[in-house]
C-alpha cells in the first residue's frame, strides 16, 4: 500500500496541473453563472411579462437538462447550426456556467424578494431610475443576504468541473484515469482518495473565503427573513 | 403668481374601488398643508400620484410649470425635486445614516462622494443626527430613523416634500423628535403637504388644512376655520374625533 502511495505521489504534480483546469474552468463558470444569474433574477423580479416569460423558460431549461447533456450540446452544437468548432473550454464554461446562473438565479431571486419594497419606493422617489435603484440598493443587499445559498451553489459547481473530461478536457479526473486505467488498477484506490482530498481543501478554502467575505460585509440588521439572527436595537 | 404645486382633478381607482375622484388644490412656495382624513380615503395614494410612484387614471399635476403627469415628463428629473418621506421610513438597510442620505445626491445629481458627504452631514446635523453618521438603520430607533429619511430627502435639495404619516409608525415617545424636525423646517419655510393625525402639528405650522374623505377633498381651510367652525358636520366630527384619539400633547 505505502509504495502504491509513493507511486501516486509521483504523479501528483501532473495530477495538479491537471487540476488547475478544474479550477479556471470553476472560476470561468461561477463567472458566467453570477453574471447572467444576476440578469435572470432581476429580470424575474422586476423585468415586464414577456422577458420574465423568457426568464423563466431558460431557468427550466437548464435547470432540467442533465450537465453531461448540456455539455455535450454545447460541443457539437454550434459546428451544426454554423457558427463554427467550439473551444472545450468555451463549451464547458458556458454549459456548466448557464447550468449555474439558472440555480444563482434563485438564490438572487429569493434575496432581492426579501428586501422590503420600500425601499425600492425610496429609491425611485429620489429620482433613480429603475436600473440605477437596483444596481445601488437592491443588488447590495440582495448579494449579501445570497452568501449561504451560494456558498451551497458554489460547494456544488467546483464538483461539476469533472464533468470536462466529456469534452476532452485534461482536467483532473480525466488525468487520474491515465494513472492507473487498466494496467495499473492496484493504483486507482490512492489515485482516487488524492483527488478526493484535492477537492475536500478546495471546498474547504472556498467555503472558508465565503465566510470571510460574509463577515466582512455583514451589516447589522441586514438578514434574510427568518434566519434566526436578531439584532438588539441600540438607542 | 402660479403655485408651486398644482393638483387638478386626479382620479385613481384600484379594481371596483374609486379611491381618489377628482382631487384639486394648489400649493405656493412656502406653503404647509396638512391633509386630514378617515383612513381608507385616498391620502396616501394622493401623494403617491403627485410624484407617480401610482400613476393617477386622470387627472393632471404641474410642478411650478411643468407638468408631472404628461407622458414626456422627464419623471426622474421631477421626482429629484419632490422630496418623500415614506411612514415606514424605507432606509436603505445596507448603508450607514450618512451613506442613506449621501446616495442620491452622488447618484441622481452627480455630486462628487466628497461634495456628498459634506452636503449629508449637514443634513444629518439639522435633523439633531450629526452624532450618529455612522450607525445602520437597525441600530437606530423609529424615530431616529425618520430623521435620516427627512435628512434624505433634504439633500436633495427639493422644491417641496410630501410627508405620508410620517409619524404613524412610531411609538408615542418618538413621535416628538419627529415633529421638531417638521416644524422647524415648516418655519424655515420649506414647502411641505403633511398627511398625518397629528392635530397639534396641523394647528402650529399648517397654512391649511384639507379634510379628505372617500376621495375627495370635503371642505379645506385655516386651521383656526377648520377647528372652530367647519362648513360640514363631517369635518367637526372627524377633527372631534381624532383630538379625543390624538390628544394635542405634541404641538
Amino acid at each position: 500500500m505505502l509504495e502504491n502511495l509513493i507511486e501516486v505521489a509521483r504523479h501528483g504534480p501532473k495530477l495538479l496541473r491537471a487540476g488547475a483546469i478544474n479550477v479556471s474552468l470553476l472560476f470561468a463558470l461561477i463567472a458566467v453563472g453570477f453574471l447572467v444569474g444576476t440578469v435572470i433574477a432581476v429580470v424575474q423580479v422586476y423585468g415586464g411579462r414577456p422577458l420574465r416569460a423568457a426568464a423563466r423558460g431558460f431557468e427550466w431549461l437548464f435547470r432540467s437538462i442533465p450537465a453531461a447533456v448540456l455539455m455535450m450540446i454545447f460541443l457539437y452544437g454550434p459546428p451544426r447550426i454554423g457558427v463554427g468548432k467550439i473551444d472545450p473550454f468555451l463549451a464547458a464554461t458556458l454549459a456548466l456556467g448557464l447550468r449555474s446562473a439558472a440555480y444563482q438565479s434563485q438564490i438572487f431571486r429569493g434575496a432581492i424578494q426579501a428586501i422590503p419594497t420600500g425601499q425600492m419606493l425610496a429609491a425611485r422617489s429620489m429620482g433613480m431610475g429603475r436600473l440605477r435603484a437596483v444596481a445601488s440598493v437592491i443588488l447590495p443587499q440582495a448579494f449579501r443576504l445570497s452568501v449561504p445559498g451560494w456558498s451551497n451553489e458554489f460547494s456544488s459547481v467546483i464538483k461539476d468541473t469533472t464533468l470536462a473530461y466529456l469534452v476532452g478536457l485534461n482536467e483532473i479526473m480525466r488525468q487520474a484515469k491515465t494513472v492507473y486505467d487498466g494496467v495499473h488498477m492496484r493504483l486507482a484506490m490512492p489515485t482516487l482518495i488524492f483527488v478526493a482530498l484535492c477537492f475536500l481543501v478546495a471546498t474547504y478554502a472556498g467555503n472558508y473565503l465565503l465566510g470571510v467575505v460574509e463577515r466582512q460585509f455583514r451589516i447589522p440588521g441586514l438578514q434574510m427573513p427568518g434566519s434566526g439572527r436578531t439584532m438588539e436595537h441600540s438607542h | 403668481m402660479s403655485p408651486l404645486l398644482r393638483v387638478e382633478e386626479l382620479h385613481k381607482r384600484y379594481g371596483s374601488e374609486q379611491v381618489l375622484r377628482g382631487v384639486s388644490f394648489g400649493l405656493e412656495k412656502g406653503e404647509t398643508k396638512v391633509i386630514i382624513g378617515p383612513s381608507g380615503t385616498g391620502k396616501s395614494t394622493l401623494l403617491r400620484c403627485i410624484n407617480r410612484l401610482t400613476p393617477p387614471d386622470r387627472g393632471r399635476v404641474w410642478l411650478e410649470d411643468v407638468e408631472i403627469t404628461h407622458a414626456k415628463a422627464q419623471i426622474n428629473r421631477l421626482r429629484a425635486q419632490i422630496g418623500f418621506v415614506f411612514q415606514s421610513f424605507n432606509l436603505f438597510s445596507h448603508l450607514t445614516a450618512l451613506g442613506n442620505v449621501r446616495i442620491a445626491p452622488m447618484r441622481v445629481l452627480g455630486l462628487t462622494k466628497e461634495q456628498a458627504t459634506r452636503l449629508a452631514r449637514a443634513e444629518l446635523r439639522r435633523v439633531g443626527l450629526g452624532e450618529k453618521e455612522d450607525a445602520f438603520p437597525a441600530e437606530l430607533s423609529g424615530g431616529q430613523q425618520q430623521r435620516v429619511s427627512i435628512a434624505r430627502a433634504l439633500a436633495m435639495g427639493p422644491k417641496l416634500i410630501l410627508f405620508d404619516e410620517p409619524t404613524s409608525a412610531l411609538d408615542p415617545e418618538l413621535i416628538g423628535e419627529v415633529l421638531e424636525v417638521m416644524v422647524s423646517l415648516a418655519r424655515e419655510g420649506m414647502t411641505m403637504l403633511v398627511v398625518t393625525h397629528e392635530m397639534g402639528f396641523a394647528r402650529s405650522v399648517a397654512d391649511e388644512i384639507l379634510f379628505m374623505e372617500h376621495g375627495v377633498i370635503v371642505e379645506q381651510g385655516t386651521p383656526r376655520q377648520m377647528f372652530t367652525q367647519p362648513q360640514h358636520a363631517r369635518t367637526g366630527e372627524f377633527l372631534h374625533k381624532i383630538s379625543e384619539l390624538y390628544g394635542e400633547a405634541a404641538s
